[in-house]
């Protein structure tokens, strides 16, 4: 059970905005601080709702994080759940884990980046005898991205634990039964064994590099920092990555997906070239991104993140060196400053979150719902975007929302059969 | 409550698995309904159990995204970290549109100033007053807001002063709202400062003298999916002219005049009756309640509105309109309750819908087995007269109540003490509110701040036609085969306020009730005796 130290409408707020990009239930509980609180110190609150959620929710584990209010007041998480062992609160078998969340430090990639760490900080165990076993840690990514990377490792023949995996956790069935607990996730004995595996695949800087390390330094499993694998290079070097640790050989059918990819990346070549592309997310999610861009023989133009980074922004432009000497990339900023740089520097393609509709809708551009949050479509949970099977789907919603636009512009005399 | 056990069994089974002292404090949130007509005290507002999975949101959303958040020429600046800005940022449906060329709607943004530690460490307050600056240069607005959120408290940032400093230097108004996330015990608390802010700022500002025969303003109607807009439609078909909603769809300079109404009409009671009161107090403007959700009680609304200006001439027009209205409304009712009839459904919706909606539900023939509020006071609950044995607690009392005195030139009072008295004994209600339970049928359920736990208990024992509920909720409800209605977001359709939102809504409900979709979530071959009946058709050939 996720569990929000601070006052409830944090809780209220990230349980809907979840609850609004997955179309799914999204469970938390929080220590629902009052004024008193605030002034003298959660621990009662945290206390009580310890006591509650065990007994009326019965969670194995729960995961404590924090807000500004209890980052400000300075509440000792790990005292507060001592105390609580101590009066008896956490039942035989069962867990308390913790990290702290500050809002102000970093962005949502840097809570999901600690929360992972948590979980190898107070889980992760070491026998000393290593298994035939690859950790991957898959970042920020999608249920339906969790499924594809599964899949490819199986593929593969590559032994595997994900952690975290929301796979039939927030893309659960609809058959009568509610299941507070769905049949996904990574499972508490999955998570100690991380500390027994060969390697440690770690996607996602930002995300996944604080675990992986973390992982290093207290189990000693190696690890390697990877793009997510999206498009063409970022998937070779995740496969070959899995290869590598697990001295596997690619199968042939990896191979054609792979070739099918490169297939349709050049029959939609005449599309693509040199089209200028807007882009805005998270950094885990652009860095990939831009590189197939830059593949399919597109031109990143402006790339906005709301995160700071500046040697991020320097990697950026090194990799749209050869596209797009002049791109403009700005960490730490917004849309506001993607539309008003648009206005003056007119592209072809708007790629972002839900949010950049608006500044679509205001300079009629084709766009690519691309990132977190999607709260207007539904594709992104069911179908992946990682592996070379989303670099196709990629493809296609490029295109599409070329040709929509084309199809739904053109003058009658020009409307095209054939693309 | 229709079938499965009795209110009394399930109030006793959602409290079983409790620990005793959540037992206690959730006993008196939860009531049987047993006699409606003197409705027995409810243990409403007051601190949520950490740890319950409440619906419960904060004082920030209650101020910003509730009240204030919707005037559309304001630039709102939300003083925090970012995460209250971006998820308050276009997530409730208040929909605008400006009127004028020359307005500026700035709804589509969420400003904030994005608090970074070393704000936290030295203060924020330089860094809100470079935020004033930059969206005054940048947007020009006519007036400033600013929210504050949980750290901002904690830290000492007076914004207030900054406000001060900065509607002096750049001449437009600017003030703020101490609407610290863990102040009060939910969103309710944030409604009260609101309209603390909004009275003490706005109100009153533009006496430019408003030239229409009847005026009004309509409170706490935030024209969620076009709501106030139906609202506003049907008062115009009338011959009555709305100065100023609040604040769905409304602009500033609206809302600086509505001084000028000759009355007041209140939508939702819990987070508008502040300002009602005090309007009442400064300047003379009675309020009374109503209701535009549901046929009857939109009805009852306006032959109220009529009544009380009195002229034969609207009367009689406010009887037009509704006739001429009815003859669309009436075959939809007639098709859709040949579904809906008898039908139940449970509400678990703010402060003021899961009443309200009861009506809508009504009209299609189904019953309320169920409902109750995330915030809303014993009023709203038992009615307005409850009010002086209501006691403020420790959580609350530190929201200030603003001592308002008769404004010695503008004080005005529309109708004569005679006059009022003489419409009270015709059945008026001025100043009144009958609150939820008094409508409600005999031994329903009525639970305050229903948890998680409770509402999966009455799934289970009651298994109703649908719920009205909100976002959080709405999967999971789904998930159990039930159909949930969202009743904050409408689920991004509406309007459902008026004669035709309520046509909306008689179709929106059939639609979910008559969905196919709820008998195919258990896969044929799981039921082996059924294993004929649900076997398919022998396909048939193309001949």
């Amino acid at each position: 059970m996720p569990h929000s130290h601070g006052s409830q409408g944090c809780c209220a707020y990230h349980r809907s905005h979840l609850t609004r990009h997955h179309k799914e239930p999204i469970v938390a509980t929080t220590s629902s601080f009052t004024e008193g609180a605030s002034v003298f110190g959660g621990l009662a609150n945290l206390k009580t709702a310890l006591e509650n959620i065990f007994t009326i929710y019965e969670p194995d584990i729960v995961s404590v994080h924090t807000t500004c209010l209890s980052e400000v007041i300075g509440d000792d998480i790990p005292t507060i759940v001592k105390k609580s062992e101590e009066a008896g609160i956490i039942p035989e078998g069962k867990m308390v884990i913790h990290a702290n969340t500050p809002s102000f430090v970093g962005s949502h990639v840097t809570g999901f980046s600690v929360q992972c760490a948590a979980f190898v900080n107070y889980l992760a165990e070491s026998n000393g005898a290593k298994k035939n076993v690859i950790n991957i840690f898959p970042g920020w990514v999608e249920p339906a991205d969790m499924r594809e990377l599964k899949r490819i490792a199986e593929l593969l023949g590559v032994e595997y634990i994900l952690a975290p995996d929301t796979s039939d956790v927030l893309d659960s069935a609809l058959d009568g039964e509610y299941k507070m607990y769905p049949d996904g996730g990574t499972t508490v004995s999955q998570l100690k064994a991380m500390g027994d595996s060969l390697a440690t695949l770690a996607l996602g800087p930002m995300a996944s590099a604080l675990a992986a390390e973390k992982l290093t330094k207290k189990c000693k499993v190696d690890h390697s920092i990877l793009e997510l694998p999206i498009g063409i290079s970022a998937t070779d070097a995740f496969v070959n990555a899995l290869r590598i640790a697990g001295d596997v050989t690619v199968p042939r059918e990896l191979e054609k997906e792979r070739g099918r990819l490169v297939d349709m990346v050049s029959d939609m070549s005449q599309y693509l070239h040199r089209k200028k592309v807007a882009i805005f997310g998270d950094p885990d999610h652009l860095t990939p991104m831009i590189k197939f861009l830059v593949e399919v023989g597109m031109q990143p133009a402006v790339v906005v993140t709301g995160t700071k980074g500046k040697k991020w922004a320097q990697n950026i432009r090194e990799i749209c060196s050869e596209a797009n000497p002049e791109v403009e990339v700005v960490p730490f900023s917004d849309i506001h400053y993607l539309h008003q740089w648009i206005k003056a520097n007119p592209v072809d393609l708007l790629m972002g979150n839900t949010y950049g509709k608006y500044v679509a809708k205001s300079e009629n551009l084709p766009f690519v719902r691309f990132g977190f949050p999607i709260l207007d479509r539904v594709g992104h949970r069911a179908f992946p975007l990682l592996g070379y099977a989303g670099g196709l789907r990629l493809i296609e919603k490029i295109t599409d929302a070329f040709f929509d636009k084309r199809d739904r512009e053109d003058p009658d005399h020009e409307i095209e059969l054939v693309l | 409550m229709g079938d499965g056990p009795s209110a009394a069994e399930t109030r006793e089974k959602m409290l079983e698995v409790y620990p005793k002292k959540t037992q206690r404090k959730r006993g008196k949130q939860m009531l049987v309904n047993e006699t409606p007509e003197t409705p027995a005290a409810i243990g409403a507002n007051s601190r949520t159990v950490p740890g319950i999975i409440t619906q419960r949101g904060c004082s920030y959303a209650g101020c910003k995204g509730v009240v204030i958040g919707p005037i559309y020429d304001i630039l709102h600046i939300t003083h925090g970290p970012i995460g209250c800005g971006w998820y308050s940022w276009l997530s409730r449906r208040n929909m605008t549109k400006i009127r004028h060329p020359e307005e500026t709607n700035y709804l589509q943004y969420s400003m904030s100033t994005d608090m970074q530690e070393d704000h936290i460490v030295f203060g924020g307050e330089k860094q809100l007053e470079q935020a004033i600056q930059e969206a005054y240069d940048e947007f020009k607005p006519k007036a400033i807001s600013v929210y504050a959120t949980c750290p901002v408290g904690l830290i000492g940032d007076d914004i207030h002063a900054v406000c001060r400093k900065m509607k002096e230097k750049l001449g437009i108004n600017i003030f703020g709202f101490s609407c610290e996330g863990y102040k009060g015990v939910s969103q309710s608390a944030g409604h009260h400062i609101a309209n603390n802010g909004v009275f003490k700022h706005m109100i009153g500002l533009d006496d430019t003298p408003v030239e229409a025969k009847y005026k009004l303003n309509v409170l706490g109607e935030y024209n969620i999916g076009g709501d106030a807009w139906e609202i506003d439609r049907i008062l115009r078909l009338c011959g009555i002219h709305i100065i100023g909603t609040l604040s769905g769809g409304v602009s500033y300079d609206e809302i600086c005049n509505c001084h000028n109404a000759d009355l007041n009409v209140v939508m939702c009671h819990r987070s508008i009756n502040y300002m009602a009161e005090m309007m009442e107090q400064k300047f003379g403007i009675p309020w009374f309640k109503v209701n535009f959700i549901g046929i009857e009680g939109t009805k009852k609304s306006l032959r109220k509105i009529a009544k009380y200006f009195g002229d034969k001439e609207l009367i009689d027009r406010v009887e037009e309109v509704i006739a001429m209205e009815m003859v669309d409304v009436r075959p939809v009712i007639a098709d859709v309750t040949t579904r809906t009839k008898g039908k139940k459904a449970a509400l678990f919706v703010g402060g003021s819908r899961a009443h309200h909606y009861q009506d809508l539900f009504s009209d299609m023939g189904m019953k309320t087995i169920a409902a109750g509020y995330e915030f809303a006071h014993r009023d709203d609950y038992e009615g307005r007269d409850v009010l002086p044995s209501i006691k403020i607690d420790a959580d609350s009392r530190n929201i200030e109540e603003l001592d308002v005195k008769a404004d010695p030139e503008r004080f005005n009072l529309r109708k004569t003490q005679e006059r009022k008295v003489a419409l009270e004994e015709s059945g008026f209600d001025f100043s009144d509110y009958e609150g939820m339970m008094r409508q409600m049928a005999k031994d329903t359920l009525v639970i305050d701040d229903i948890s998680h736990h409770e509402l999966e208990k009455l799934i289970e024992l009651h298994k109703p036609d649908v719920i009205g509920s909100g976002i959080k909720d709405k999967y999971v409800i789904e998930k159990m085969g039930v159909p949930c209605k969202q009743l904050h977001s409408y689920d991004y359709g509406g309007p459902y306020a008026g004669f035709k939102g309520a046509i909306n809504f008689f179709k929106e409900i059939d639609r979910m009730i008559s969905s196919k979709v709820w008998k195919l979530t258990r896969a044929p071959w799981k039921d082996d005796s059924d294993s004929q009946s649900t076997a398919a058709k022998e396909p048939v050939a193309v001949s």
